[in-house]
């Protein structure tokens, strides 16, 4: 039964632009943070949710009525956007901060999703997006946005299905296994590394992604703050690995763990 | 004893998965002129070199032949040697001192690197001792200002590049086997690679040399000098000579200003045709960005694949399409790179005839890195589908594809491409390479070794290249493979001449025997 458009789903993509996970990372001098003048990347956890919001539009014709990719970032997450577009995204919106603002934290990043979520004005279906971001670690952002629009969530997917009737099948990963979690539209999913293999663009669509439409809006037209709350303190690096060193045989071992106060 | 060893058709070891038979006619270094490793030596050696430098199966060194049988063997598998002794020196003075001693007593010896070679030329044919460079592995000096890298020979490639990265430098020099081949080994078997498009060869980027002479003596010439005609340039000899000139312990290079920007992009073409043409175009819309030109065939993309569980272009998009090729480039301005890059594409899609008929282009440092997978990655899954003859050779940029159509053509007419033949069967020939160089690898992979295919590839692919004039190895070197059939690519004269130069060098003929060149001087 082919839907009405009034069924027709708006899928919204939040991504991020990180250091490019295969960046050696260096702490910087003043130990308030990394050293970020390497090369960046979007978040491979976002390029997941990317990829799973094409797969769905390719798995369901006629279902998807738009994929729109959204970033909240300084003026060079413009390049991520692309990135999206050429993958085959429709639409991107970038919430542009200034190049030296602080890193956002995960409450005021969802607190800025809602608010785009509140103004597009065919509202969102379903929101798909990394389970964290590789620089922050944090985890919490997806769920804040469920919890801000008061929608269900389904966190860590390894798998989703759309069921007519305007619900959604997703298999979750869970300490000691899998849940399958069925939740109402509109719904938050957080993607998890096995859900798929995200595609390399395509060139068709790379030369086409700059015509793509790609509006930016500011926080304060938002009504939102993204001023951090927390207060970073101090970073350092792990404590270097103090080298070992070889025995001849067992009973120096031995000797060795007895002077160490260990035997 | 000897006969025994050349005749024995099974060669157990722990180390190899499947027992590999010997059906190579290898030349056997001259026996009769050398002397066995005895105690005595041993205990010279244990003189020189502390007791962790030294794997040996000779009393009082309790090696087993499985402590030794990394050593002994090569990386396809292919060739396998039985000595009964690896030395590991730390310094020039003991490679040396261990020479000298070689010398004296008439012993032969095997210089190592990475062991990556794929001409038999890194292990011995007999019991020659080993002397593996690994334990030489310092950076000697850097000088920011040139770009000159001054190290120990073995030192690992991806080493000296990581070493190079911060100061924003790179190796000239880049190849599949970087995280494990020692620079040594790269310039005593002048390794081309993925960068001599746009680098030049070692023989333009090796600026010194610090060689140990077969008796023994130290010839160092590790010079810094962009310029230094004062007599014979005597580093072009060993550069290339795979050890039987002497052993190489210290290199000195010119590294390359890391590029800015570096991109890169996977196209499927339909046919090999169209390759040259890309190039063609390639080189005049990115001209002096362009990097790196390689092509592959289908059959060896559908390995690649396979082996990593991903797709790299669209298959509704590649359809039938038979050639790939990776285009790299690198430049000093992002902006200025992306807009070239863009053009070329926007040239492409608006042709009205199609060059192409998919492509990706890298969208960051990973999709880098795991697009140059797809070209990087075909040694690795060619020796996961079976055992792999490989042949490198020179032969025009317009002739890849109709090469190995032809070698395919002569396989299945000797009906060796039957499945689960008797004696051995062919199950892919795949064609891949830099068409910038002109340099194919032609890899057949069978399901084992074995004497019926050896024999209808050989000298048949020999005779097919000198039919174009071409090399019957680009960049991996003679070694043990190819040293009767040198004639195929060089006159008599030539041939001549490099004999009495290692007769000049090597007058005893212990510098790894029976690689490269074989046979007295007239």
């Amino acid at each position: 039964m082919r839907p009405t458009p009034a069924n027709l789903l708006r899928v919204l993509v939040p991504i991020k632009r990180c250091v490019d996970y295969a960046v050696k990372i260096r702490v910087n001098p003043s130990q308030t943070g990394i050293d970020t003048n390497v090369k960046h990347s979007m978040n491979p956890f976002d390029e997941i949710a990317v990829e799973e919001a094409l797969r769905l539009r390719e798995r369901h014709k006629d279902l998807i009525k738009s994929i729109k990719v959204l970033t909240i970032g300084p003026p060079k997450s413009q390049e991520t956007l692309r990135t999206a577009l050429a993958m085959g995204a429709d639409e991107a919106i970038h919430v542009e901060t200034p190049a030296d603002a602080p890193h956002g934290e995960p409450l005021g990043i969802a607190k800025a999703i809602a608010a785009v979520i509140a103004r597009e004005k065919d509202g969102v279906d379903i929101v798909i997006m990394g389970k964290q971001a590789i620089d922050g670690d944090e985890g919490q952002t997806g769920q804040m946005v469920a919890g801000l629009m008061g929608w269900g969530q389904a966190t860590f997917a390894s798998s989703v299905t759309v069921n007519e009737g305007g619900t959604l099948n997703v298999n979750t990963e869970i300490d000691g296994g899998a849940e399958e979690v069925k939740v109402r539209m509109p719904a938050v999913i957080t993607t998890d590394l096995r859900l798929n293999t995200p595609r390399y663009a395509s060139l068709p669509n790379i030369m086409k992604a700059k015509k793509k439409p790609l509006t930016k809006v500011t926080p304060e037209e938002l009504g939102v703050d993204l001023k951090p709350i927390l207060e970073t303190i101090k970073v350092t690096e792990p404590p270097k690995r103090v080298g070992g060193g070889k025995v001849e045989n067992v009973d120096e071992l031995v000797a060795k763990l007895k002077e160490a106060g260990i035997v | 004893m000897i006969a025994r060893r050349l005749l024995s058709r099974r060669v157990p070891s722990s180390a190899l998965q499947t027992p590999i038979r010997r059906h190579f006619r290898v030349t056997a270094p001259a026996l009769a002129n050398f002397n066995k490793l005895n105690e005595q030596d041993l205990s010279h050696f244990a003189s020189i070199l502390p007791e962790s430098s030294i794997l040996s199966t000779v009393r009082p060194f309790q090696s087993t032949n499985d402590d030794l049988a990394p050593f002994n063997n090569d990386w396809m598998g292919k060739y396998h040697g039985k000595s009964q002794c690896v030395l590991k020196p730390r310094t020039t003075e003991e490679v040396s001192r261990i020479l000298k001693w070689c010398w004296e007593r008439r012993i032969p010896v095997v210089p190592q690197g990475g062991n990556t070679g794929l001409v038999g030329g890194s292990v011995p044919l007999n019991d020659e001792v080993i002397i593996n460079l690994s334990n030489m592995s310092k950076v000697r000096s850097f000088d920011p200002v040139s770009g000159i890298i001054v190290c120990d020979a073995g030192c690992i490639l991806e080493n000296l590049s990581e070493y190079l990265a911060p100061h924003k430098y790179i190796m000239p020099i880049d190849l599949g086997a970087k995280g494990s081949c020692q620079i040594g080994g790269n310039v005593s078997t002048n390794a081309g690679g993925l960068r001599l498009l746009r680098y030049g060869s070692l023989h333009g980027t090796v600026l010194g040399l610090e060689v140990v002479l077969p008796d023994g003596s130290v010839m160092n010439e590790l010079k810094t000098l962009r310029k230094d005609n004062t007599g014979y340039d005597l580093k072009q000899l060993f550069i290339g000579a795979e050890g039987t000139l002497g052993i190489i312990t210290g290199v000195s290079i010119l590294a390359a200003p890391a590029p800015a920007s570096s991109q890169n992009l996977v196209l499927s073409l339909e046919s090999y045709d169209k390759v040259a043409e890309l190039f063609k175009f390639a080189k005049t819309h990115l001209s002096e960005i362009l990097s790196a030109f390689e092509y592959w065939d289908r059959r060896a993309y559908d390995m690649v694949c396979k082996h990593t569980g991903r797709k790299a272009l669209d298959e509704s998009e590649v359809g039938n399409s038979q050639a790939f090729v990776l285009i790299e480039t690198s430049g000093g301005s992002k902006e200025h790179d992306e807009a070239k890059v863009a053009n070329l594409l926007e040239l492409l899609y608006s042709a009205e005839e199609p060059l192409i008929t998919s492509g990706t282009l890298s969208q960051s440092p990973s999709q880098f890195t795991s697009l140059w997978g797809y070209r990087e990655l075909i040694p690795e899954a060619a020796s996961k589908e079976g055992k792999t003859y490989k042949y490198d050779i020179s032969v025009p940029a317009t002739e890849f594809a109709s090469v190995v159509d032809k070698v395919k053509k002569e396989l299945a007419g000797k009906g060796l491409m039957q499945e689960g033949r008797e004696g051995g069967w062919v199950r892919n020939v795949i064609g891949f390479g830099h068409v910038g160089d002109g340099n194919l690898h032609l890899n057949v992979i069978a399901n084992a070794f074995s004497a019926d295919i050896q024999a209808a590839l050989e000298p048949y692919v020999f005779e097919l290249v000198a039919s174009y004039n071409g090399s019957i190895s680009a960049e991996h070197g003679i070694g043990a493979m190819k040293t009767q059939h040198l004639h195929y690519s060089k006159g008599q004269v030539s041939i001549d001449m490099m004999r009495r130069i290692k007769a000049l060098f090597d007058e005893r003929g212990i510098m790894n025997p029976g690689k490269v060149v074989e046979g007295k001087a007239s």
